[in-house]
């Protein structure tokens, strides 16, 4: 009994892991990938990349002009994300299961916070091209939509996940809704409320860069310029910049975190 | 004394199948201790809460200081609520806020909604709300957050919430069930205090028939959502108590006297 327990698992396994093989030889067959160039292609590109893809003298002349594009990038990431924070923290208390005023608006909220979610924030911004033109206010909208839409969700969950009994204790007082929101559910949740909006920001700066790119601002669209001018040493100091930036805000929030928890 | 409080054929359905209350009648006077006691399951959570309407009774007639309960609409129920305070057994403060803020939250219901939000709560209030966690024993722990405190200074937190209120009755669930027998006698002797002193009227569930027994001016026994018994302590007989507990009465007993042996 047990013998065949333990073989059927392993069939399992077996066949599992034959299907993923399938498809990757499938999938190889039929974008004609060649597996051997595609590796042996890697010490190249390194090369390749560590001859041209190094700043030099004359990048430093620019370093000012990305540090500033870099700035403008970090500062519409926080607002976007910070403004979203806003609508979404209503939207979610709305139409949260435990706080929620139930009916036709949980629904809403819940739908669109799904729908705001599931366009990609690169598909935004095309969209919003349409309308805002290349401006850093198409950036903005962008990344406030994204972020609205993901944060109505994860703090819907929060505050689902916490403990609602200082609710009961405070609908006995005679406390009103708003009280009880004010003073028992965002009080309860805030830690997870603030880990939310710092993960999102640290993920919005990585976006923003992207959407640079699409919407001709920031630091993403200055190391397309300096890119397709073929100023490599340029475009490299840009893309160090960032990796900077998103590791010195990843080390603030993680000290924020731990200091609020 | 005057007749606080009245239930009159109160029942409570949950569903089509589940009967919590069937028929119950009681009443409680003016500054009286009345312990419910009964096995679990037997609804004296949902008789509490039918009283000041966190649970809606399905029919009959609850009458609170002359007035009744059932009929009252929403802003009606709040000051109906700012009356009667309410402690809980796993206490349900904000953990994360301070002592003296949980205390505050007791003042909410007599807040505007702007005022409410931002806690704007007047000199008096907060004075007051140091002077009864002060009675309580934790002067020292008022700007501690709750969530440093043990079970039973959280239970004395809960009380001053209630306190604050300025209740004419307090309503509790099963305030010791989760505390040691140390803890559970002081939060007791409170209560008590509470009644005799302050003359605030006081309803409580209990698990545990020796306490009832102790501290009540009288005790109500429900089983399977009836009344089974209400009378003074003393008349509370072993076939009255096997009507309230069943035929696990027996070896109920023989349990209690064990764990206080140990």
């Amino acid at each position: 009994m047990s013998g065949s327990f333990f073989l059927r698992k392993r069939l399992n396994t077996l066949f599992f892991c034959a299907l993923v093989l399938a498809l990757t030889i499938i999938a190889i067959i039929i974008t004609e990938y060649d597996v051997v160039k595609g590796f042996t292609s890697v010490p190249k590109a390194a090369e390749w990349a560590v001859s041209n893809f190094v700043p030099n003298e004359k990048a430093m002349d620019k370093l000012p002009d990305i540090i500033d594009k870099l700035l403008e990038t970090l500062l519409v990431s926080i607002a976007a994300t910070s403004t979203a924070a806003v609508f979404a923290l209503v939207f979610a208390v709305l139409g949260s299961q435990k706080t929620g005023i139930g009916g036709p608006f949980s629904m809403i909220s819940r739908w669109i916070a799904t729908v705001f979610r599931n366009i990609d924030v690169a598909a935004w911004s095309m969209i919003l091209l349409f309308s805002f033109g290349q401006n850093v206010l198409t950036g903005y909208l962008a990344l406030f939509f994204c972020s609205f839409g993901f944060l109505t969700r994860a703090f819907m969950e929060s505050i689902d996940e916490m403990s609602m009994s200082s609710v009961e204790a405070l609908r006995a007082t005679g406390a009103g809704y708003i009280h009880i929101v004010a003073h028992s559910v965002i009080p309860s949740s805030l830690p997870q409320l603030i880990s939310w909006v710092l993960f999102t920001i640290e993920t919005n700066i990585r976006q923003a860069t992207l959407i640079g790119i699409l919407t001709g601002t920031g630091i993403g669209f200055l190391f397309n310029l300096y890119y397709k001018s073929l100023n490599y040493a340029s475009a490299s100091l840009a893309v160090i910049a960032i990796v900077v930036a998103i590791m010195i805000i990843e080390s603030v929030s993680n000290y924020v975190r731990r200091v609020i928890m | 004394m005057r007749t606080l409080l009245e239930f009159k054929h109160v029942s409570k359905q949950y569903g089509s199948e589940t009967r919590a209350l069937s028929d119950v009648n009681f009443a409680v006077k003016e500054g009286e201790f009345v312990s419910i006691i009964g096995p679990s399951g037997a609804g004296k959570s949902t008789l509490l809460r039918c009283i000041n309407r966190m649970i809606d009774a399905s029919s009959g007639e609850i009458v609170f200081d002359n007035a009744s309960v059932l009929a009252l609409n929403k802003n009606e129920l709040k000051k109906l609520r700012t009356r009667i305070g309410m402690i809980f057994q796993h206490y349900n403060l904000v953990n994360r806020l301070s002592v003296i803020e949980n205390v505050l939250h007791g003042r909410l219901g007599y807040k505007s909604t702007l005022a409410g939000v931002l806690g704007l709560y007047t000199k008096e209030e907060k004075a007051q709300a140091y002077r009864l966690l002060q009675v309580l024993g934790l002067q020292e722990q008022v700007y501690k957050r709750c969530d440093q405190l043990s079970g039973g200074q959280k239970q004395r937190v809960g009380i001053a919430r209630a306190l604050v209120q300025d209740p004419k009755m307090l309503l509790c669930d099963e305030p010791i069930a989760s505390l040691d027998p140390n803890s559970s006698k002081v939060i007791m002797e409170h209560l008590r205090d509470i009644c005799s002193k302050m003359g605030i009227t006081v309803v409580v569930n209990l698990h545990q028939v020796d306490v009832a027994m102790n501290y009540s001016d009288r005790i109500v026994g429900v089983n399977k959502g009836t009344v089974v018994y209400d009378g003074p302590p003393a008349g509370l007989t072993k076939e009255k108590l096997r009507a309230i507990y069943g035929a696990d009465y027996d070896k109920l007993t023989e349990e209690e006297g064990g764990r206080h042996v140990g």
